[in-house]
């Protein structure tokens, strides 16, 4: 079993100390910003161009959706949200500190990413980190 | 290059056969389109299968070994929600290439009772991170789609509500559909709310059904003297989707309809202006909102304006899903491309019964494959010679 939380999705990094953050991928050719590495852009085809590119953890919410049936074992409601972060890349997971109610989420909002222990763990055991979206404080 | 044309087309009624086979709902497709081309499988020179769930399981050839093994090839499509539109597409191609005179297309599926559909689970590792990460369900891909539309134009719950109104109120006209119910606004805006803002009469149908299309060259049309009943294929295009920013977290449903449009008009030779009803992918009423502006039938921004003036509605200036779409008639997923062309063509025929568009000539019917890809057809009515 791994002694840290380990990353629900691999643009989530997890420093052995300090604060989690999230790494993307930028092109060289084309300045694409992706959450994943591929074997050539996406955007551009070029071959080995891509670099790791920090994310900002700042963004404007884009779209979201309330959740109210979800697959079997799933908590309802919850907030699905949509979030362009400042400087490229967008990110999608649960919006916390907010309502479930459209009448209280606004389109176009500041957001902002936060960290948080998941309230899963895998078959091992393992603990892992995750990300919401908030309204910016 | 031969033009093509769409001889004979059928469909069942879509809805629940629990006791049947994919392939037994799939050949009673196919004999209807024969019958109504005048052929019998006999006369085919290719088999052209869309089905999506049994991907791996050669169901064009069950279907063959249902209505006749004559040796011919199948080709066997899998497109996500795009199969079907695919299968007829390469049938198309057939004919276009000069290989073959005539072909027969199959859409089929078997999916009354799956449950909702989407990325459920987690990968081969780790957690699942349904729920922790926002929503794989496709209500809530479309949903989202949806809202990124009201953030840009302000399009409230009750204009997507709409959408579902008005294809429950087409569906009533159709026998074929698997719902022939009217829901007004209150029912739909009240029904329980699966992803907001789609509410369950806001989500497609998950049904049984089968489509299918006997396409022909020009010369064997009029070897046949077929040119009463013959829709011409005006154009045949399929997209992908192109990179865009939000590509991992959100599926660009827009932009690969927006790049078929644009090609299927030019390859046709006409416009949105020109079409007299479009059957188009309705897989959630959010949906149905998005490509009012992707396939021109408005400017950007004016979809609410059309679904005020109920401009889509049968009468309307364009009307849209006088079939019910997949809202009401069902999406069963393989067959669901076939069936907009078969509902096209039927109009296109003067045959739809209550629901027919009058003196209609141009028609267009769009699908979207999730992951992504985008088909189109325009149609043409019959000459007559």
């Amino acid at each position: 079993m791994a002694d840290q939380p380990l990353p629900i999705v691999p643009y989530l990094k997890v420093p052995e100390s300090g604060t989690p953050f999230l790494e993307g991928f930028r092109c060289k050719e084309c300045e694409a910003i992706t959450l994943k590495e591929r074997t050539a852009c996406a955007s551009c085809g070029a071959r080995s161009s891509f670099e790791p590119h920090r994310l900002a953890e700042e963004g404007e919410l884009h779209a979201f959706s309330i959740i109210h049936r979800s697959f079997p074992g799933i908590e309802v409601p919850f907030v699905s949200a949509i979030a362009d972060l400042d400087g490229g890349g967008t990110v999608k997971t649960n919006m916390t500190g907010i309502e479930p109610d459209p009448e209280k989420i606004a389109l176009g909002m500041r957001v902002q990413v936060v960290y948080e222990i998941a309230p899963r763990k895998d078959g091992e055991g393992n603990e892992y980190m995750t990300f919401y979206l908030q309204p910016a404080q | 290059m031969s033009d093509v044309y769409i001889v004979g087309a059928d469909m069942i009624r879509f809805g629940k056969y629990p006791d049947r086979s994919v392939e037994s709902l799939g050949a009673e497709a196919a004999h209807g389109a024969l019958d109504d081309a005048g052929v019998t499988i006999n006369d085919m020179q290719a088999l052209y299968c869309g089905n999506l769930m049994q991907a791996a399981a050669m169901v064009g050839q069950r279907i063959q070994q249902e209505i006749g093994q004559t040796g011919i090839p199948v080709i066997n499509t899998s497109n996500a929600c795009a199969t079907g539109a695919t299968a007829l597409r390469e049938g198309w191609m057939g004919i276009k290439a000069g290989i073959y005179d005539r072909v027969l297309a199959v859409g089929v599926e078997k999916l009354a009772g799956v449950g909702m559909l989407g990325g459920g689970g987690g990968g081969a590792k780790g957690i699942p991170t349904e729920g922790l990460m926002g929503s794989g369900s496709m209500p809530c891909v479309f949903a989202e789609a949806g809202m990124a539309h009201s953030k840009e134009y302000g399009t409230t719950f009750e204009q997507f509500a709409t959408i579902a109104v008005k294809n429950h109120h087409h569906s009533t006209m159709n026998p074929k559909a698997r719902y022939q119910i009217e829901t007004p606004l209150d029912e739909v805006m009240g029904a329980e709310m699966i992803s907001y803002p789609n509410t369950k009469l806001m989500c497609s149908v998950n049904v049984d059904g089968s489509a299918a299309a006997v396409l022909m060259s020009e010369s064997e049309v009029k070897k046949r003297g077929l040119g009463s009943q013959a829709v011409k294929i005006r154009a045949s295009v399929l997209t992908t989707d192109p990179w865009t920013d939000r590509d991992e977290v959100m599926p660009d449903v827009n932009t690969c309809t927006r790049n078929a449009a644009k090609e299927a008009y030019e390859r046709a030779g006409i416009g949105p202006e020109d079409l007299d009803l479009v059957e188009l992918h309705d897989c959630f009423a959010t949906a149905e909102v998005l490509h009012y502006e992707n396939l021109g039938l408005c400017g950007d921004g004016e979809a609410p304006k059309l679904i005020d003036e109920k401009a889509t509605w049968l009468g309307g200036r364009i009307p849209v899903n006088v079939s019910g779409g997949l809202l009401s008639k069902g999406h069963p997923i393989g067959a669901t491309g076939v069936a907009n062309v078969f509902e096209i063509a039927t109009h296109l025929r003067g045959n739809a019964g209550k629901r027919q568009v009058e003196g209609a000539r141009f028609g267009l019917a769009h699908v979207i494959g999730l992951g992504t890809c985008c088909g189109i057809h325009i149609l043409e009515a019959p000459s007559g010679s």
